[in-house]
């Protein structure tokens, strides 16, 4: 035997051993079985974990998602997105100003305190305070004790949302968070950059309590023992949260069976996991549209509102939707999704090009212009390719687009100082209600009350401006419902701007995790109530 | 002069060296720090005002020019303080330390690959230069160059963790702890959440290596002393081991000391594929988020690991080769 082939053998060798060592048969590692028996685990993975404990720090998806986890609401939107009771049992209108609300009795926080009335006043108080949601409660001039089971919240005028901003008021144990912490600052304080108590130190009433945190690599819950809904079917003992950064390793590990329940699922491998035989896809319309602005101040063309209309006749929003999102988005002519009073089904996307090419005409534009447009390329889901979509169709109306993408955190610096002729952006009402998209994005920008912070196409109309305003104190359903879809009337035949898609969520779980039964809209499952079999 | 001075001056020499890189990389992180993101945005919510945003970037002294912003962080330095993490919440320091543990042996982990491997298969490259094996052995480490390691990570997963489910696909595992060490080698469940991020990082590095070796051993085995080892009628493998890798070790292990620098520096990739703990996956988080303090940390902690590894290359080739010293060094 040659030394050459000796050498050759030995090195295999040693590899054949190392592997067989690692790889013995019948042994997997980390591959422990999905669902031991008893005590029911789940292994989660989502894109990124919570960057803070403290639910009034940050208002994001990833805040609410952890708040229902280890807090309750007063209530909540169910599966079909109905209100339901949770920590209030029932609610009465007092007056025009005033909802009262009827305690849960017996609800205990996690550190064995009850809830009282006096909890829920200090948390909206906490509330107004925080630099995130104090516009959101800024309708609220505060809440009243009753008894210690009965709170009133009071509106400074008549507010039509008072319910689904109730949804927002996670009570937090005030005695928990009273006080100093050992570096001598207030428990309560919200410190969006520093280490405060509140970032990680937690007293809920919700299902689970924190075991172990190790931020950006594993978020250990159980079980809260003395959770107040004994009704519910949920059987999760545990909860170990990983964030997965990379799509494809989060569907990876899913397949693999390291964990048993991921979101979001990449666009790419939604078929994948739909034909996999171990796991569920599941996906829903989010209420999260996607549309672009016509910058006005910059290009004098779109101003014209035939143009305006142009660019929405020249977008195949479903052609976007079937080839760039495989079907994963719902294609919108308007605002407001399907559910939202200000929503109009008559209202459906346009596609025309011969009508497209004719505006053009009309407007004086036949040999087109030349724009600029910016996209964030990380921040929804197919959002650079979106954009390419649109830029090439804009190009058969002899619009030529300038196309730049950019990650978020670069992203939204130009989006303030309305750095491009056409801007993306993504919105999600946080009120669940269409006022909200106006006030942000078609409302005539005021800095002083802060409507139109988003609408970077400077598009003006009073009568947008009057309805909304209008909206918002008027409390019947009904008459409410007919002022919000006129404003979509209005923004739908101005071409105001161009909205292209709902957003669809997905999720991707083991057989017999049923996730189903725990997920609604906004994107946020109810985790406690989860039974996996 | 005595061979301890000098190598007390050499180190000494390259400590301050050293500040000077660091000082040049703290300068260029300050001047890029605006187009590095807005660390506002991402710590507030969409629907934050403008003024609250105002607010919170004057708390941070966002708003300030930056050569004032980079004066304010050397006064910090000097006291030991480098800035607190945005999204850590805790000294940046700390944070990164905090993740050494975890990229230094998943590079460790990738350079013991490399060199099970790529020492055997420079070596037969290089004795029989034509011979099929020879060939065979460059093409396949070609392959891991030409392959992105993204790549390469996600179809090791696929394969190994989907379709045959030996391994696992993400994260570290049960890590031991010793005095604040924290450890994959000393479990099984630790090894084998190391394996694959191994692997994948190795890929990189192990085309090099084969290479390198081949090369320098090919320079040796040329000379005229193995033509008399030949003569003498010594053993081929003999001649091979003993005369003509012994000293082409040279120049291997000063790239091996340099590319071990490399190698934890870019780690990024691997990490990001594998959700693996470690630096890499720390600075892509810090640099999606615009966390600047963080990001500032991170790249003076490698321009740091970078100067050390040359300095360990520098030492080890004046260890080695009888022929330089230290007078020469600082000549």
């Amino acid at each position: 035997m040659g030394f050459l082939t000796r050498l050759l053998l030995l090195t295999s060798l040693v590899l054949a051993v190392t592997a067989a060592g690692l790889l013995a048969p019948g042994q997997s590692f980390g591959v422990s079985p999905a669902i031991a028996a008893g005590g029911k685990t789940l292994r989660m993975a989502y894109d990124a974990d919570p960057v803070s404990l403290d639910p009034h720090e940050q208002l994001s998806g990833a805040t609410l998602q952890m708040s229902h986890l280890l807090f309750d609401p007063l209530l909540r939107f169910d599966t079909e997105m109905k209100l339901q009771p949770r920590l209030a049992t029932r609610w009465e209108q007092i007056d025009e100003r005033t909802t009262r609300f009827y305690l849960r009795p017996g609800v205990k926080f996690h550190s064995g305190r009850e809830l009282t009335a006096n909890d829920v006043v200090w948390t909206l108080n906490r509330l107004k305070r925080s630099p995130d949601f104090k516009a959101l409660f800024e309708p609220f001039e505060g809440a009243r004790v009753i008894d210690n089971l009965t709170v009133d919240l009071i509106t400074k005028k008549p507010y039509p949302l008072v319910l689904n901003l109730a949804t927002y008021i996670f009570p937090m144990d005030q005695a928990f968070y009273s006080g100093e912490d050992e570096r001598g600052e207030a428990k309560d304080a919200i410190v969006k950059h520093g280490a405060s108590f509140a970032s990680t130190h937690v007293s809920g009433t919700g299902p689970f309590m924190v075991v172990k945190r190790e931020q950006g690599v594993k978020l250990v819950l159980k079980r809260f023992d003395d959770y107040w809904d004994k009704q519910s079917p949920g059987n999760v003992q545990r909860i170990v949260f990983t964030p997965i950064r990379e799509p494809a390793t989060r569907v990876a590990a899913l397949l693999a069976g390291d964990v048993d329940f991921i979101a979001p699922v990449p666009p790419g491998d939604l078929d994948r996991l739909r034909a996999a035989d171990c796991c569920d896809l599941i996906t829903m319309e989010s209420t999260r549209i996607l549309t672009f602005e016509l910058n006005q101040d910059r290009v004098p063309a779109f101003k014209d509102k035939r143009v305006r209309l142009a660019v929405n006749y020249a977008i195949n929003r479903e052609g976007i939707v079937a080839k760039i999102m495989r079907g994963f988005a719902t294609p919108a002519g308007q605002l407001s999704p399907d559910g939202y009073a200000g929503h109009d089904p008559a209202l459906t996307p346009r596609y025309d090009l011969a009508k497209a090419k004719d505006l053009m005409r009309e407007a004086g534009y036949e040999d087109g212009f030349s724009i600029t447009m910016i996209a964030p390329n990380n921040r929804y889901a197919g959002d650079y390719r979106i954009a390419q979509a649109v830029a090439a169709m804009l190009a058969k109306i002899n619009i030529k687009v300038d196309l730049q993408a950019m990650p978020k955190a670069q992203y939204w610096q130009r989006f303030d100082a309305r750095e491009g002729d056409m801007l993306m952006i993504g919105w999600q009402s946080d009120t669940q209600d269409s006022a909200n998209l106006f006030e942000f994005l078609a409302m005539t920008p005021d800095p002083k009350t802060g409507y139109g912070q988003y609408n970077a196409g400077d598009y003006s109309n009073p009568e947008v401006d009057k309805l909304t305003l209008e909206s918002q104190t008027v409390i019947d359903s009904e008459a409410r419902a007919e002022l919000l879809q006129r404003v979509e009337h209005i923004l739908y035949d101005d071409g105001a701007m161009v909205p292209l898609q709902w957003q669809h969520l997905s999720w991707g779980a083991r057989k017999g995790v049923d996730i189903g039964a725990v997920l609604n809209q906004l994107g946020m499952p109810y985790l406690g109530d989860l039974v996996i079999e | 002069m005595d061979a301890a001075r000098h190598a007390a001056v050499f180190v000494i020499q390259r400590l301050l060296q050293a500040l000077g890189v660091m000082l040049v990389i703290l300068v260029i992180a300050f001047a890029i720090r605006s187009s590095l993101g807005d660390p506002v945005r991402e710590l507030t919510g969409q629907a934050a005002s403008e003024s609250e945003r105002t607010a919170l970037r004057h708390e941070l002294g966002l708003d300030r020019s930056w050569p004032a912003q980079l004066l304010d962080y050397l006064k910090g330095a000097a006291q030991g303080d480098l800035g607190t993490s945005y999204i850590y919440k805790r000294p940046t320091v700390a944070v990164i330390l905090d993740k050494f543990p975890a990229s230094f042996e998943l590079v460790l982990a990738a350079s013991l690959i490399v060199a099970v491997l790529a020492l055997p298969g420079g070596i037969a490259a290089a004795v029989r230069p034509r011979s099929w094996t020879a060939k065979l052995i460059l093409s396949v480490s070609v392959l891991g160059v030409s392959v992105p390691v993204f790549l390469t990570g996600i179809l090791l997963i696929s394969l190994f963790s989907v379709l045959l489910g030996w391994l696992p696909a993400f994260g570290r595992g049960e890590v031991v702890s010793i005095g604040g060490w924290e450890t994959s080698f000393l479990s099984l469940d630790g090894l084998a959440h190391l394996l694959l991020p191994a692997l994948t990082l190795s890929s990189i590095m192990l085309p090099l290596f084969v290479r390198l070796i081949r090369s320098a051993m090919l320079d040796e085995l040329g000379r005229d002393y193995i033509r008399t080892a030949r003569a003498k009628g010594l053993k081929p493998p003999r001649i091979w081991l003993r005369h003509g890798l012994r000293n082409a070790m040279l120049p291997i292990v000063a790239q091996g000391a340099l590319q071990f620098g490399n190698l934890l520096a870019f780690t990024i990739l691997t990490e990001t594929v594998f959700q693996w703990p470690g630096m890499g996956f720390l600075f892509l988080e810090a640099v999606t988020r615009a966390d600047i303090p963080l990001i500032t940390t991170y790249l003076v902690a490698v321009g740091a690991i970078f100067v050390i590894a040359n300095t360990i290359a520098d030492l080890l080739s004046l260890a080695l080769d009888p022929r330089v010293t230290f007078s020469e060094a600082d000549a």
